[in-house]
């Protein structure tokens, strides 16, 4: 049962009550019976795992999707909310994960946009911002491009936007994904300002560390139901994580080094060009040289855009313009087909599952054969097998815990977390030499990321040479024996993953510690 | 999983009725605002046709069959061919100068005939392939555009070859010797195109090649996502070509029922419009072998009891083609439907059991 607010913020007054919220999708329920207390002045955290609900409640309650049952109030005020106009009318605004931002213009021209009938778009409303950006110590410079703004720099343009419109309420929508550490830190003094004037910070999150520095108050979610809600002084990371999986957490941690004297994959100045290298863009790839041994994982940690998924690419066969030495256990990959890399032995799980590894309207058995279609068990002599193929894919099924009832359902069908590890059980199969894991637990819930951590360990301790991508530092450090930090297309630093914290990968991740 | 399949045939029909009646409404629509008697058209169109009528139906529907299976060729890679017409009428054309030359004798000039013919239709199709594959230009304008080009071309070179007829001011190609031509099947009173075993052959290689093979797999692959068949190691660019190729000799075959069981000749009246036909039998066949089979039938027959509209009626039989215009629009519209609810219901499937076979697990939300 949902307890009540803790007494101590039970003085300040409720600026969102939420009581009862349903909300059925087709053939799942996202919210059931969700209870939720916001006090004026206060960071309210939500956590849960990824699917657990949280981005639906938030989507109802910045008016995106109506709920199928229960109430909100803000201010006291039972309100109906249609769509985003209502809640910014009643004080809601919301900064999304991904930001929504015209790159061409700039800062003013961005926060006003959309809002012209506040504050006209003249000299009024500059004023205007830049005393809502003095009020919360935003630090926004007016008239600069956005294009050149860092990422924590546009994340405040986001939150000015949403405090020129009025708001009081502010959601934030997993903020830290796109941040290093150091960002971190600045954002949550920003929101620690917002407080202090009285605003109320709605923040999402699955990161527990971050939750329990910067909340006031902490909701649990999970199954889509509101678990309890505690204090943050209460509560260790652990418990937190115990309430939001139900059971024990698991860590991706490795054991003894699995590392031989055999390299695997050699790769010598690999370099891309930039799709605009004739006017003088950057290229994407430069000068890229680093080994995999049999039975090592080297991690790459990098802000999202700094070349990872083109050097996946290049690896695969995907980007032709690619040049430099690629060899796989000796043998030179250059004029090779992505089929005939796959064939060679390369596993690829790719950033975007549904993209590029799926066949969204496809049965599941089909989509165990992409990516084999030239190797047994489902093909052989130029035909398709069916019934191996059929048969390949229950044994997926079963050992990665699939969850459908069988392999003819569409893959559409299936929940991000079993489609992922559907690819990931059909990548591992057929013994690939080198599997090419990008975030392959990206948007997987608990019990599932343990599982691709089992089988990536497992495959590791038989020789496996893994290339692992991954936004989450603490899978990087966990999984790895040895991760390079990649800024703008160059690798810029080496690291031990034994003696490294994600505060020193952040630091190499921005260029930081560039100069060293 | 039998069930699964049945209810996947059940919505693929239920669909297929849904467009037809809707179509049929709307047809019912345009004639009552036009003030013609509905019962009337209706009756004729409905009536059971004479034997007569029946074989020139499945003659018409065999063509029709041919030009439908090229077009979703294309359709299941996501390659909108709308070149069959200039396709099939350059192949006939090659078919008929190499046969009426009989530099072989016999079934041999047919079978070089046949080869000749599929192989132009693939090589004008394989040039809107290569522009695509090669400059990105888009497929639907290139073989629009050549068909065009077809259409002149053909002219230009039938003058070249041409035989006149005595008596006559049309103009042909060499006739095809008899031993060349190909017989009829008796159907009753009458006869029907013995091409149609190579239609029906056609259909099976189409229905093999796309379900069993790998090339099959690697094409619809393709057509279901780009990216991830490039992911997955397909070239996508030979796909490409080799598609619109295969396409376009089909599409090859489309004139050479007529070429070789009616006509014997290619001349200046020689049947145009089929590849346009095509375009909606494999919209309303799902691009499925045996789904076009129905949809030529049902094409061929709507022609073919239009016929006798404007004498018995008095209503203009093209009325006919406003129906095979209406049930494009209305397949593609209910299609569409039936596709959601079918994922709906999947989705739904999905989740029962799931719920029934490990309550104790949680459940996993796909927000």
């Amino acid at each position: 049962m949902p307890t009540a607010a803790p007494p101590s913020a039970a003085n300040a007054e409720v600026a969102v009550r939420l009581r009862g919220i349903g909300k059925r999708f087709p053939g799942v329920i996202a919210n059931d019976d969700i209870n939720i207390d916001v006090h004026r002045g206060t960071i309210h955290a939500i956590v849960g795992e990824n699917g657990a609900g949280k981005s639906t409640l938030m989507k109802i309650l910045y008016g995106v999707q109506p709920p199928d049952s229960g109430t909100i109030e803000i201010n006291g005020e039972q309100v109906n909310l249609h769509s985003p106009a209502d809640a910014i009318k009643a004080g809601v605004g919301m900064v999304f994960q991904h930001f929504m931002l015209a790159d061409n213009l700039t800062v003013l021209e961005n926060v006003v946009l959309g809002a012209e009938r506040l504050h006209g778009i003249g000299a009024k409303a500059r004023a205007e911002v830049m005393r809502i950006s003095d009020a919360y110590g935003l630090g926004i410079q007016p008239d600069r491009l956005v294009e050149e703004l860092g990422v924590g720099a546009r994340q405040r343009v986001e939150i000015l936007k949403v405090l020129y419109r009025g708001a009081r309420i502010v959601i934030l929508d997993e903020p830290t994904a796109v941040l290093v550490p150091q960002e971190v830190d600045e954002l949550f003094g920003n929101l620690r300002g917002l407080k202090a004037e009285g605003l109320s910070v709605i923040f999402i999150s699955h990161k527990l560390d971050e939750v329990l520095s910067v909340a006031d108050e902490i909701t649990v979610i999970r199954r889509g139901t509101t678990v309890q809600t505690v204090e943050p002084e209460g509560v260790t990371a652990r418990q937190l994580a115990e309430l939001m999986v139900g059971s024990e957490l698991p860590s991706p941690s490795t054991e003894a080094s699995t590392v031989t004297d055999q390299v695997l994959l050699r790769v010598r100045d690999l370099a891309l060009p930039s799709d605009y290298a004739s006017e003088g863009g950057r290229p994407l790839l430069d000068s890229v040289s680093f080994e995999i041994h049999r039975g090592e994982v080297l991690g790459i940690a990098g802000v999202e855009g700094n070349g990872q998924a083109e050097l996946v690419e290049s690896i695969m066969g995907m980007r032709p313009a690619a040049t430099g030495l690629i060899e796989l256990a000796g043998d030179d990959l250059s004029s090779r087909s992505t089929r005939q890399r796959r064939e060679d032995g390369i596993g690829y799980i790719p950033e975007d599952r549904q993209r590029h590894g799926l066949l969204l309207d496809a049965p599941l058995w089909e989509n165990r054969i992409l990516g084999h279609q030239s190797r047994p068990p489902s093909v052989s002599h130029g035909l398709v097998d069916r019934r191996a193929a059929r048969d390949d894919t229950q044994r997926i099924i079963r050992e990665y815990d699939v969850r459908t009832p069988g392999p003819d359902v569409l893959a559409r069908a299936l929940s991000g977390g079993n489609q992922q590890k559907l690819i990931v059980g059909r990548e591992m199969s057929g013994e690939p030499s080198l599997l090419i894991a990008s975030h392959p637990t990206r948007g997987v819930d608990v019990g599932a990321q343990a599982a691709i951590w089992k089988h990536i360990k497992d495959a590791r301790r038989n020789g496996l040479a893994v290339l692992l991508i991954s936004a989450d530092l603490d899978e990087l450090i966990g999984l790895s024996d040895r991760i390079e930090v990649i800024l703008r297309g160059r690798f810029v630093g080496s690291f031990d993953p034994a003696g490294v914290t994600p505060e020193r990968l952040g630091s190499a991740m921005t260029g930081a510690g560039e100069t060293a | 999983m039998t069930k699964a399949r049945l209810t996947s045939i059940g919505l693929g029909v239920a669909a297929a009725a849904l467009a037809l009646l809707a179509a049929f409404v709307i047809t019912s629509l345009v004639l009552l605002a036009a003030g013609d008697p509905v019962g009337d058209v209706w009756g004729q169109l409905l009536a059971w046709p004479e034997m007569r009528n029946w074989a020139n139906i499945i003659n018409n529907a065999s063509v029709l069959y041919l030009s439908a299976l090229a077009v979703a060729v294309g359709f299941r890679m996501n390659l909108f061919n709308i070149g069959v017409d200039g396709q099939y009428r350059v192949a006939a054309f090659t078919a008929a100068v190499v046969a009426g030359e009989a530099w072989l004798p016999g079934y041999l000039n047919t079978a070089l005939a046949i080869v000749c013919a599929m192989a132009v239709g693939a090589i004008w199709a394989g040039i809107a392939g290569l522009l695509r594959a090669a400059r990105g230009v888009s497929e639907v304008i290139s073989t629009i555009m050549l068909n065009f080009i077809a259409t002149g071309l053909v002219a230009y070179l039938l003058r070249q070859v041409s035989v006149r007829e005595e008596g006559s001011n049309e103009i042909g190609t060499r006739e095809i010797p008899e031993g060349s031509r190909i017989g009829g099947i008796p159907f009753g009173d009458y006869e029907i195109y013995g091409f149609i075993v190579i239609a029906a052959i056609a259909g099976f290689a189409f229905w093999f090649v796309l379900n069993r093979t790998r090339f099959g797999f690697d094409l619809r692959a393709t057509g279901r996502s780009t990216t991830a068949a490039v992911a997955s190691g397909i070239d996508v660019r030979r796909m490409t070509v080799a598609a619109l190729m295969i396409s376009g000799a089909i599409a090859g075959l489309v004139g050479l029922p007529i070429l070789f069981g009616d006509s014997y000749t290619y001349g200046s009246t020689f049947q145009s419009g089929l590849g346009f036909a095509g375009i909606a039998i494999a919209l309303l066949g799902r691009n499925n072998p045996i789904g076009i089979a129905f949809g030529a039938v049902l094409f061929a027959y709507l022609d073919e009891q239009s016929n006798p509209l404007q004498i018995l009626v008095g209503v203009s039989p093209d009325i006919v083609a406003i129906t095979q215009g209406v049930i494009v629009l209305t397949v593609v519209i209910s299609y569409e439907l039936v596709r959601r609810y079918g994922v709906r219901l999947e989705q739904r499937e999905v989740a029962r059991v799931l719920a029934s076979s490990r309550t104790d697990k949680p459940k996993e939300v796909s927000a």
